[in-house]
């Protein structure tokens, strides 16, 4: 039980910036766009966070508002950036998968070029976010008995946007009407567009919100265990993939399959220190969550639960 | 496929643009830039020997993802496939004490076959569950990435955290015949693989039945079932032609180019693959010279940085943006209608009488 408490605060913290980009892939999958720049889309946030914090933190060194004011622009950016994402296939009908490669290339060339020529090395270096006890109306959330230590005690606040956004967007997808029209040009275009539904401004906006939400990501490694804009996240936009489609493109899915993940991370980060897990290869831990996924897909092949036009532009007209 | 051709002209054309625009935001000159990146890939001979070596890699993962594409399979693993097959080719080097008149055979088939099995997964997954080749090569890609990060770390460990051992120079493609002719290049026998294979692959696709087989297969695959061709076979065997030759991009960059393999990066040849079968329009000849074209750039990076300030990685934000274009390339084609419209015009009206019988479906 000690174990667990230990290292539960570190398989949160690997599991949130996962949850929101697979979140974020979600929506754009479900309006029928698929995003493999979900990892270009995560540079593009932690690099715009990384610029705006490091630039305000020598303005206000102990202002904590900073970060938050990062993580927003981070959102914008990533949701700017996903415009590229957006127009080629939407508008212009490119294959989605190959526009996702280059918003990738584009964003680890770019924002490296232009880090470069901001700071010499190419890295940005930032003062992240403290952990703390949680506290609610005064109260320290912390002392609840069993939970309070697992979720309370020791947590990133980022945690908990994340888990709001994730509630919020449960309730926008199933319960709203703007979630049945996104769901609904995902799945059959043309009865949308023939029930009155602008398809391409669903997608659109299915598209940015994947944007925003990577950014965010990207933002959260930064400012919680990372520290530091490099110009990659090590291939967590295209963990957040394999997240979405073991989820099978549902929200409680992706926040199974993005824990799932996060602890098999943190078992692989801790082994050295921890005796009872030494005994795993380390290997083993790591390619863990691309087998399971591959093993999913072969599984759910009869039975996917995939949106039945992701991947294929809209074209009006054509039957 | 002549309009084929000014589509990649332009889209390069507009990526070196882009460049230029991004260059000049960042307050350097433009033509100073463009100028020391094309010195720098093309000054002496020893610059165009590196040149004609960076692009070795990158005509072979051009030719593997240019290959799948004909058979409609969207092979984006040739990045896992590479890193696979010179891991191999490598471990081979490191462990196996023959003649180098063995040695390099057996590492170059042994690379080979490492892809092949590497995409056959995909490539079965494919056929048998129709499980789609993008993502289950990309978790190919990544399950490739860890297994050589560990059995690097844990077996062929070199001098820093993050390199393989080095090969002797006798178990690499190197040979000083080809350094001396390029007065001193690190070019290698890797470039004459590369350049039987775009004789080879396109012998395959332009002269034999199983070309034919696989060109079918990608135009229409029910129309290919239909006229009696097997399409779950072609469409494993041309992934695992496919990764045959990423497999082979492999050993030219690790027991060629270089000595050793580095561990934590997935190989960018991978990716850049995919933009040099796209310029390239998917043939063998194409995917050479687009290959060469980013072998240049790759290589003048590093003089223009070195005379100007601009930062090296413009050359791959100019790559990528032209993949961009070239993903994007309805938006050329549009333009390019508009500006032939009138002509196009007239023969539409004579071809009329026969489109409206095809519209009946």
């Amino acid at each position: 039980m000690d174990l667990i408490i230990q290292i539960f605060p570190y398989a949160i913290a690997y599991t949130i910036p996962l949850l929101i980009v697979a979140l974020g892939g979600l929506f754009s999958e479900r309006s029928g766009v698929v995003n493999i720049g979900l990892e270009g889309l995560m540079v593009v946030g932690g690099f715009a966070s990384a610029l705006s914090i490091s630039k305000l933190q020598q303005s206000y060194p102990d202002a904590s508002w900073v970060i938050w004011v990062g993580l927003l622009i981070a959102m914008l950016a990533g949701a700017l950036f996903s415009l590229l994402h957006a127009f080629a296939s939407i508008n212009l009908n490119a294959d989605q998968v190959i526009s996702g490669i280059a918003i990738n290339m584009i964003a680890g060339a770019l924002t490296v070029f232009l880090a470069r020529n901001i700071t010499g090395s190419g890295n940005i270096r930032i003062t992240g976010m403290s952990r703390g006890d949680v506290d609610f109306l005064g109260l320290n959330l912390s002392h609840i008995p069993l939970i309070g230590s697992l979720f309370f005690k020791n947590a990133y606040s980022t945690t908990w946007l994340v888990l709001i956004i994730l509630v919020i967007s449960i309730f926008v997808l199933y319960k709203t009407r703007f979630g049945l029209r996104l769901r609904a040009c995902g799945e059959y275009p043309q009865a949308a567009d023939a029930a009155g539904i602008n398809v391409y401004r669903i997608r659109y906006i299915g598209v940015m919100i994947s944007g925003a939400f990577s950014g965010l990501g990207g933002a959260i490694i930064l400012v919680t265990y990372s520290g530091e804009f490099s110009g990659s996240v090590a291939g967590l936009g295209f963990l957040a993939i394999a997240a979405l489609i073991f989820g099978q493109w549902k929200p409680l899915g992706i926040l199974a399959a993005s824990l799932f993940f996060g602890i098999a991370t943190t078992i692989t980060n801790v082994a050295q220190v921890v005796p009872s897990f030494a005994a795993i290869p380390q290997l083993v831990l790591k390619v863990f969550p691309y087998v399971v996924t591959l093993i999913a897909l072969v599984i759910f092949s009869k039975s996917s639960q995939a949106p039945k036009s992701v991947g294929v532009p809209y074209e009006k007209g054509k039957r | 496929m002549k309009k084929g051709g000014i589509i990649s002209l332009i889209a390069i054309f507009l990526g070196l643009i882009a460049g230029a625009i991004l260059i000049m935001a960042t307050g350097n000159d433009p033509v100073e830039g463009f100028t020391y990146l094309f010195q720098g890939g093309l000054k002496d001979s020893e610059r165009i020997g590196n040149t004609l070596a960076t692009a070795t890699p990158l005509i072979l993962t051009g030719l593997s993802v240019a290959f799948a594409f004909r058979t409609g399979l969207f092979n984006i693993g040739a990045a896992g496939q590479m890193l696979i097959g010179g891991f191999c080719a490598l471990a081979i080097g490191l462990t196996v004490h023959l003649p180098t008149y063995l040695l390099l055979p057996l590492m170059v088939v042994v690379a080979m076959v490492a892809g092949a099995i590497w995409a056959f997964i995909p490539g079965l997954l494919k056929a048998k569950f129709n499980v789609h080749e993008v993502v289950s090569t990309i978790m190919m890609n990544w399950i490739a990435y860890w297994m050589v990060y560990y059995l690097v770390q844990n077996h062929f460990k070199g001098d820093t955290e993050t390199e393989s051992r080095m090969l002797a120079d006798s178990a690499t493609l190197k040979v000083p015949f080809l350094s001396d002719l390029f007065s001193g290049s690190f070019i290698n026998l890797g470039i004459v693989i590369a350049i039987i294979m775009v004789i080879v692959i396109s012998f395959i696709i332009n002269r034999t039945v199983l070309g034919y087989e696989l060109k079918a297969v990608g135009h229409n695959r029910s129309a290919a079932e239909y006229a009696g061709i097997s399409v779950n076979r072609n469409v494993i065997l041309s992934m695992m032609i496919s990764g045959g030759l990423a497999g082979l991009a492999g050993v030219v960059q690790y027991a060629g180019n270089s000595s050793l393999i580095e561990i934590g990066v997935l190989p960018s040849e991978g990716f850049d693959g995919i933009a040099v079968a796209l310029l390239g329009m998917n043939s063998p000849i194409g995917v050479f010279f687009s290959a060469i074209f980013f072998g240049l750039l790759s290589t003048g990076k590093g003089f223009m940085s070195a005379m100007t300030s601009i930062p090296p990685e413009i050359s791959d934000v100019i790559i990528a943006i032209i993949i961009y274009f070239s993903a994007t390339s309805l938006l050329i084609r549009k333009v390019i209608n508009k500006l032939t419209r009138s002509r196009k015009y007239k023969k539409e009206i004579l071809n009329s009488n026969v489109n409206v019988g095809e519209k009946v479906e």
